[in-house]
């Protein structure tokens, strides 16, 4: 049997487990919605099988011209999105820093305004008619990928009392493994809604909370059209395997 | 001080939140024409091998109540045991599907083709089952479990030996309601908590 489930790095062994503790608490009582949907018992923790050690694969030819260009991708005449026109970029590594090459990112983010089109965001700020707020691309062979959009606005949410969610930009990351699954959030260098806000706080290590936070990078802005910020996403990797059997058929 | 490692520390996740479809399944979510199809719609084509199956299911809270706004996927490989990709696999099955919550009932649905068993590295085998994937609102990190089926033979499935409360396993198996039709729930807190996975 063809082992889909090597990497090609000799990376074959099973998933590298979580530390949990790099991660956000899942019961966290200043974000409220955490409270009844965190679960009380302790996760099973076993090493991974084939069935996380695989996962769906995704080609290049999935993707439309304008896939990751939001700015453009939900406009009826070619009208651009309104907003600060920003460039975000990045590299998909695993926790042995080998890029994650081929792999499907996906995006989400309210407009310019904080405003998500979505039928349950009924924020005073108005849709732009010229965006829609999702992109999606494929990692290069050394796992860099890029998106062009414009700079979402922050926006209140009913929380505590007056919570703002800083400007942040979702996520979503495949790898080559369903074990390697992960969505997260992009913020901004600067903005001083992160500290403030409980979401953001649900990290308790605070340098891990630094990871999420991409920092302007003028090389790779261009001139007189847009900035761009850097945003690297590490996955989990694969134990290597050398002083490991591997039985028939695995 | 002592040299540093070269290992990476996986990125933090973040909640999904109320939106996640608009980033995932933008039909569904009402952002139609960003793409010709939502991704992962159907995790078979036609003319999959094996039995076809549908599974209805809800995600409950803590307080009994089902999310309306939780997106899960599902893993899984074909009726012999083989994953897209590998040597001899089902073409017919690609094995992924995304499906959500009803924003009115909460109800989900997933129609697929039934798992075969798949090997452990172990050397034992897995019973049938399909890997799933949670995310909504108030869960900061993705949830991760699985379905097994009460019509198979699961008395040799290694994850299913590791759970000590063996009441719990229960939580892990879906209900035969019918020929084809099976129903599973997903309680994320409380009496009948799911068991969870960190695998």
């Amino acid at each position: 049997m063809k082992d889909m489930t090597d990497n090609g790095e000799g990376d074959a062994g099973p998933l590298i487990p979580r530390q949990r503790d790099m991660h956000p608490v899942p019961y966290d009582p200043d974000y409220k919605t955490s409270v009844p949907r965190s679960p009380k018992w302790p996760l099973l923790s076993m090493e991974s099988t084939p069935s996380e050690e695989t996962g769906p694969r995704f080609g290049h030819s999935l993707l439309g011209p304008l896939d990751n260009n939001l700015i453009l991708n939900f406009s009826k005449d070619g009208s651009p999105a309104i907003g600060e026109r920003i460039l975000m970029h990045g590299r998909v590594l695993d926790e042995n820093a080998r890029p994650v090459p081929h792999t499907l990112v996906e995006i989400w983010q309210a407009n310019a305004g904080g405003r998500y089109r979505h039928v349950k965001d009924n924020y005073l700020a108005p849709l732009d008619p010229n965006f829609g707020g999702c992109g999606r691309t494929i990692t290069d062979a050394e796992g860099r990928y890029q998106f062009l959009t414009i700079r979402p606005g922050a926006y209140p949410w009913p929380n505590r009392a007056n919570d703002w969610r800083p400007m942040h930009i979702h996520i979503s990351v495949f790898g080559h493994s369903f074990g390697q699954r992960l969505i997260t959030q992009m913020y901004f260098e600067g903005d001083p809604l992160i500290d403030r806000c409980p979401i953001a706080a649900t990290i308790k290590n605070r340098s891990q909370l630094d990871r999420l936070v991409a920092p302007l990078d003028m090389a790779r802005a261009r001139p007189l059209d847009f900035l761009a910020y850097k945003f690297d996403i590490v996955l989990r990797g694969r134990r290597q395997t050398m002083f490991e059997n591997r039985l028939e058929g695995m | 001080m002592v040299q540093p490692l070269d290992t990476l520390i996986e990125t933090p996740s973040q909640t999904a939140g109320p939106y996640v479809h608009i980033g995932c399944i933008p039909t569904f979510a009402g952002v139609p024409g960003v793409y010709p199809q939502d991704l992962g719609l159907s995790p078979i084509a036609p003319g999959a091998k094996g039995q076809i199956i549908t599974i209805t299911g809800a995600v409950i809270d803590g307080t009994g109540w089902a999310l309306r706004d939780a997106m899960i996927e599902s893993w899984q490989p074909d009726a012999a045991g083989l994953f897209a990709g590998q040597d001899g696999a089902d073409p017919a099955v690609s094995g992924f599907c995304r499906f959500a919550a009803d924003k009115d009932s909460g109800l989900f649905t997933l129609t697929t083709v039934k798992p075969g068993p798949v090997p452990h590295r172990s050397g034992g085998v897995q019973a049938p089952h399909i890997s799933l994937w949670v995310v909504a609102r108030g869960i900061n990190i993705g949830l991760s479990t699985r379905i097994y089926f009460e019509d198979e033979d699961n008395s040799a499935d290694p994850l299913l030996a590791r759970i000590e409360q063996r009441p719990r396993v229960d939580t892990l198996i879906a209900k035969k309601t019918g020929e084809g039709q099976y129903r599973f729930d997903i309680r994320l807190q409380g009496e009948d908590e799911t068991v969870f996975l960190d695998i």
